[in-house]
């Protein structure tokens, strides 16, 4: 989906390595729920997508998260038209 | 400054000789490799997957941060993606610097810092099974006793 597709009131998930697998999809947008003004907030929300993204946030001690490009923890603050990112401990080099 | 992502292999001398200036007395080199089958693990091949536009900003802060503790004329990361065959070249990072120590140094720091930071994960082709390397605490550890 183009970044011109989003309303103010949408944000851009990203799922990387098994995360992706579980969930399904790389990326979705999705209206940010009233209630949600950090990661924390929003983690029930997206748990109740699919069982797919239940398992994949099942565990938070094994998923590191991403807003806006920028490492963050379950007290970052989201706001519309940002982009969240959720996948495993990386293993590069 | 030179961040590269990229699925092309890199030549280790060509960036070598990319660093050499009047100013730079040394320049240190690290390849990562894909270790194979007669190492312990029986790995074949593996596929490495990322976070555009995160990577290279990661990248590009840790080099900044190496660039900060140590006077270095140069610096270059190429890390590649895609699918690699055992035997593959997978990173290189080369610092140059006035004298060795700041270039062997900031080199070990960048490749200690990237190994838990910077966003790339890696699926390992096992016996025709492909499945997803763990993290190792010893890479975060890695990390951290430069901060101590």
């Amino acid at each position: 989906m183009s970044q011109s597709s989003l309303t103010q009131s949408h944000i851009t998930l990203r799922y990387f390595a098994w995360m992706r697998e579980h969930v399904g999809t790389d990326c979705e947008d999705i209206l940010l729920p009233d209630d949600t003004r950090t990661i924390a907030d929003l983690l029930p929300h997206l748990r109740a997508r699919s069982a797919g993204h239940a398992l994949a946030l099942s565990n938070m001690r094994a998923v590191r998260v991403a807003v806006n490009r920028t490492y963050g923890d379950l007290d970052t603050p989201v706001s519309a038209g940002d982009e969240v990112a959720f996948f495993p401990p990386v293993t590069g080099g | 400054m030179a961040v590269r992502v990229q699925t092309d292999d890199f030549d280790v001398g060509a960036e070598s000789r990319a660093l050499q200036a009047d100013t730079v007395g040394g320049i240190a080199l690290f390849v990562g490799t894909v270790r194979g089958l007669s190492s312990d693990n029986g790995v074949t091949a593996m596929t490495l997957e990322h976070y555009p536009s995160m990577t290279e900003a990661e990248l590009e802060r840790i080099e900044a941060e190496a660039r900060a503790r140590w006077p270095l004329e140069d610096v270059t990361i190429i890390h590649r993606v895609g699918r690699l065959l055992a035997g593959d070249q997978i990173v290189l990072v080369a610092t140059a610097s006035a004298h060795r120590q700041a270039a062997f140094d900031a080199a070990q720091f960048i490749m200690d810092f990237l190994k838990p930071d910077a966003p790339f994960w890696k699926a390992e082709e096992r016996d025709g099974k492909t499945s997803w390397v763990d993290a190792r605490d010893s890479d975060s550890a890695a990390r951290d006793k430069w901060t101590k």
